[in-house]
């Protein structure tokens, strides 16, 4: 199950989206993000899955990888979808003992789902096509103004970036601990929430230890290799924009345009629409 | 005066108790004396504790002397302004692939070193080529190390090293944690450096079959180098090296029986060539005597 | 006690495109007091075989019997097998997390329900198998040494009294004496614990200094399996598959094929020492090698 979680993973292709600069991947991502949470109407779902497909597309990750992303919160998914639907005041459409599904509700609960998935496939776009190098390279490079009033903004993105390499690595340690922990006989199935709890220090306390092992290691490496900071480093790979850059910004904004001339003047028209349809 | 030249080196590990906080100082190098030949294939053998990770360390300025000198190219180690000098020209390769490979792909780990040090962007992609295809990784440069086998990613490690240019790479037991294969694999890597680019070589191990082809054999004990000599003549001494917790090849330790049983066989053979050469010129010289002794017993 | 494996197949995500085969057609039996030796490049399924026989990992499909009951029947303790095929995982001092060695020994008798002082009794007993010192007993396992933590490590297995003892590397970094200790100690287990053992290793002079029968495996498939003079016999085909004999067999081969009258079977160093002193006509002094401590393959071979 840990293994499914693939954000934070990269997937190497040969993709434009993949050699975008990655202030502009960035950039791109929260817009779309935000802009989920703004759509009023169904002509902007439309746009934004129009995007979110042209982008998936033009970044030559399959599919299927992007899909497993949502499995790791397709609980939260369906809690969240089920929440909104039963608890949700409005004119109601099913109406049955304590249950009552209204039509505010049914909305409500297909907003959310879909917020929520493209929030999750919006983001894995990203990091399924930035290297978290590159990735806290365009964030080190967008929040370097920070530096004036002395945030870290390097080290920061230097530990960031570390954080990111190592955490399929102690992913992939965690489950060798249990499995040894397990062939001793531990059992973290069952329990109240307490035992269980308590049932994880076996595998907690070695895991802390090894973690501190290998930041320890991984600090003496990067000092044998002369690392200091950020001061005199150069770059193997320096942030430059390049047409494409520019033109995917035009694309970023027009996206915004559109969205928000819709959400200005399509929903009187949707009404309009519904209101015709005798809805 | 060589490369990497030591005088008196003395190294104490501080331990405090913390109920007491009593100071407690153990010593993990006693008093070595070293003088490395630029271009030289150098191994250091001794058991785990015996303090070799530790001379290692000393290599490179990560730990600095309690006592006596360490200079590595006539710069000596405590100087604080030579630190960075010191680890570009004595590059260092550790025993875990995990936890030394900073980036998440392949060429960009690559480029870390350089990337310290400040070299213009169009000379670390020449650096990073270059250093790829000396370890045999170009193909592999786009990868995410993860997906790279332990043989692989010491290679990368390697690789990390050598984009800084050194004249010397210490390796402290980069083997340690891999299988027979990768062992080869980054056993031939680094013979292939040090005879092409002439790198020296200071390779840290415990597996013996790994030091035959060095041209010098140090062995540690106890935070002291006990035996020195070329590989023949410390694996002469196969009673000594197993009194030390170390062991010889299996051909060795074959010649080394047959010899104590009274085959004159001549001491510290290495590879199985030699040991079969000797062989047949044993069975020429006893041919004649062993006839002899047959008819007798019968 | 035997462990039986019929058609034993296991598939890795069998739905998605990383869908792997990580064991294919297994047919195998393991009978009661056996030592055995699992070999096979990194990737060749033994990781995955020996987590089947403990019941960590489900096979696929196929089925394993252990004293002949079916261990995927619901009826099976699935859970109690784990203590009955103890399994030691590569690097096991990694495991440890209890404030002193003998209460982390105690973690496994503890989580088979067993009284305080039967775990502490059985925990004792399992750090004098593995000849850990009583002046260590009480410190914290991180103030030890890489072998005595191993040590430590094995302990907390055997203090579940397994009848099957499996080991995955268990000499992997430790120094030639630390590696010879070791596989002393689990030979010892198996001479006088009467304990079926299964010792995976890429070492082939280790393998065929200890064990009764190989087991090679390659691509998730059983490649041979024998005694490891009739294995490393067929040494051509194991370098195909990313292994080798040990070095001794490869000398035996060359003197053979310079003219020495000498059975090229021999994998130890004492095999060989006497074949080649046989033709000389000699016959070797007593006495044992130094190479291992408590030379029990003196014994094995006499």
């Amino acid at each position: 199950m840990i293994r499914d979680i693939t954000i934070g993973q990269y997937y190497p292709a040969p993709s434009v989206l993949h050699r975008l600069d990655p202030r502009v991947k960035l950039v791109g991502t929260i817009v779309f993000i935000i802009m989920i949470f703004c759509i009023n109407n169904i002509a902007g779902y439309v746009i934004a899955t129009a995007a979110l497909a042209a982008v998936i597309a033009i970044s030559r990750v399959p599919v299927k990888f992007m899909l497993k992303g949502l499995k790791a919160i397709f609980f939260i998914l369906i809690f969240t979808a089920v929440l909104n639907l039963f608890l949700t005041p409005g004119t109601p459409v099913v109406e049955w003992h304590f249950i009552r599904i209204t039509k505010e509700g049914i909305l409500m609960a297909l907003k959310m789902a879909v917020r929520l998935t493209y929030l999750i496939m919006g983001s894995s776009v990203m990091t399924l096509t930035t290297t978290p190098n590159h990735l806290t390279d365009g964030m080190e490079k967008g929040l370097s103004p920070l530096k004036k009033i002395h945030v870290p903004v390097h080290d920061i993105s230097m530990i960031m970036s570390i954080a990111l390499r190592f955490i399929p690595i102690l992913m992939e340690e965690t489950d060798k601990i249990m499995k040894a922990q397990q062939a001793r006989c531990a059992d973290f199935e069952s329990g109240n929430i307490f035992q269980r709890a308590r049932s994880l220090v076996p595998v907690l306390v070695p895991l802390f230890i090894s973690s501190f092992r290998r930041a320890n290691d991984l600090a003496m490496a990067m000092e044998a290799r002369c690392y200091h900071g950020g001061e005199g480093r150069t770059k193997m790979k320096p942030l430059k924009y390049y047409r494409r850059d520019y033109i995917s910004y035009g694309c970023i904004l027009l996206y915004i345009v559109v969205l928000i001339l819709l959400n200005i003047f399509f929903p009187p028209v949707q009404q309009l629409l519904f209101a015709a349809l005798g809805l | 005066m060589g490369i990497i030249k030591t005088a008196h080196l003395i190294y104490d590990y501080i331990t405090r108790d913390d109920d007491t906080g009593q100071e407690t100082a153990s010593r993990a190098i006693d008093d070595v004396e070293l003088d490395i030949q630029a271009g030289d294939f150098i191994a250091i053998l001794g058991h785990n504790g015996s303090g070799k990770s530790t001379l290692a360390k000393h290599m490179n300025a990560l730990l600095l002397p309690t006592d006596g000198t360490v200079w590595v190219k006539n710069m000596d180690t405590r100087d604080d302004r030579a630190v960075w000098d010191i680890r570009q020209t004595a590059g260092m390769v550790f025993q875990n692939p995990d936890n030394q490979i900073i980036g998440s792909i392949v060429e960009e780990d690559v480029g870390f070193g350089p990337e310290n040090i400040g070299v213009p962007t169009g000379e670390i992609w020449e650096r990073v080529n270059e250093s790829l295809k000396a370890v045999g990784m170009t193909e592999y440069r786009t990868h995410s190390p993860n997906k790279l086998s332990g043989g692989q990613k010491q290679r990368v490690a390697i690789a990390g090293v050598m984009a800084m240019r050194p004249e010397c790479i210490v390796l402290d037991e980069p083997t340690a944690m891999l299988d027979p294969n990768g062992r080869r694999e980054v056993l031939k890597t680094v013979r292939q450096l040090n005879k092409d680019a002439g790198v020296t070589v200071i390779l840290i191990t415990h597996y013996m079959d790994e030091v035959i082809h060095a041209d010098k054999v140090f062995v540690m004990d106890d935070g002291k180098i006990v035996m020195q000599g070329t590989p023949r003549e410390i694996f002469s001494q196969v009673e000594t090296l197993k009194t030390l917790r170390l062991d010889v090849p299996q051909v060795t330790e074959l010649a080394y029986e047959l010899k104590k049983n009274g085959l004159d066989l001549p001491d510290g053979i290495l590879t199985i060539d030699e040991f079969v050469n000797a062989m047949v010129k044993l069975r020429r010289e006893d041919a004649g005597r062993q006839e002899g002794e047959a008819t007798h017993v019968n | 006690m035997s462990i039986r494996l019929e058609n034993v197949n296991y598939i890795y995500s069998p739905d998605s495109a990383f869908r792997k085969q990580a064991l294919k057609d297994i047919n195998l039996e393991i009978k009661d007091g056996e030592f055995i030796g699992l070999i096979g490049h990194t990737g060749s399924g033994k990781s995955t075989l020996i987590q089947h026989l403990n019941g960590l990992m489900k096979a696929t499909s196929g089925h394993i019997y252990y004293n002949d009951q079916d261990i995927y029947d619901d009826k099976f303790n699935l859970r109690g097998l784990r203590a009955l095929v103890g399994l030691v995982f590569q690097y096991p001092e990694h495991q440890l997390f209890e404030v002193t060695v003998f209460k982390d020994v105690c973690f496994g008798p503890k989580n088979l329900g067993l009284s305080q002082k039967e775990c502490e009794a059985r925990a004792g007993e399992a750090l004098r198998l593995v000849g850990l010192k009583e002046k260590h007993w009480q410190k914290s396992p991180f103030e030890l040494s890489g072998g005595q933590k191993r040590r430590v490590a094995i302990a907390g297995v055997l203090a579940m009294k397994p009848e099957v003892l499996i080991l995955d590397e268990p000499t992997a970094g430790l120094d030639p004496k630390g590696r010879n200790d070791i596989l002393d100690q689990v030979a010892k287990l198996h001479r006088e614990e009467k304990l079926t053992v299964i010792l995976v290793s890429h070492s082939m002079e280790d393998v065929a200094r200890y064990v009764d029968r190989l087991i090679v495996m390659n691509r998730g498939s059983v490649f041979a399996q024998g005694a490891p003079q009739e294995v490393f016999k067929r040494y051509v085909e194991l370098e195909r598959i990313g292994l080798a004999a040990p070095q001794v067999t490869y000398v035996m081969h060359r003197l053979e094929a310079e003219g020495f009258a000498v059975n090229k079977d021999a994998t130890t160093v004492e095999a060989a020492r006497d074949e080649i002193l046989a033709t000389f006509g000699r016959s070797p002094v007593p006495g044992k090698l130094k190479t291992t401590q408590n030379a029990q393959e003196g014994v094995k071979q006499s």
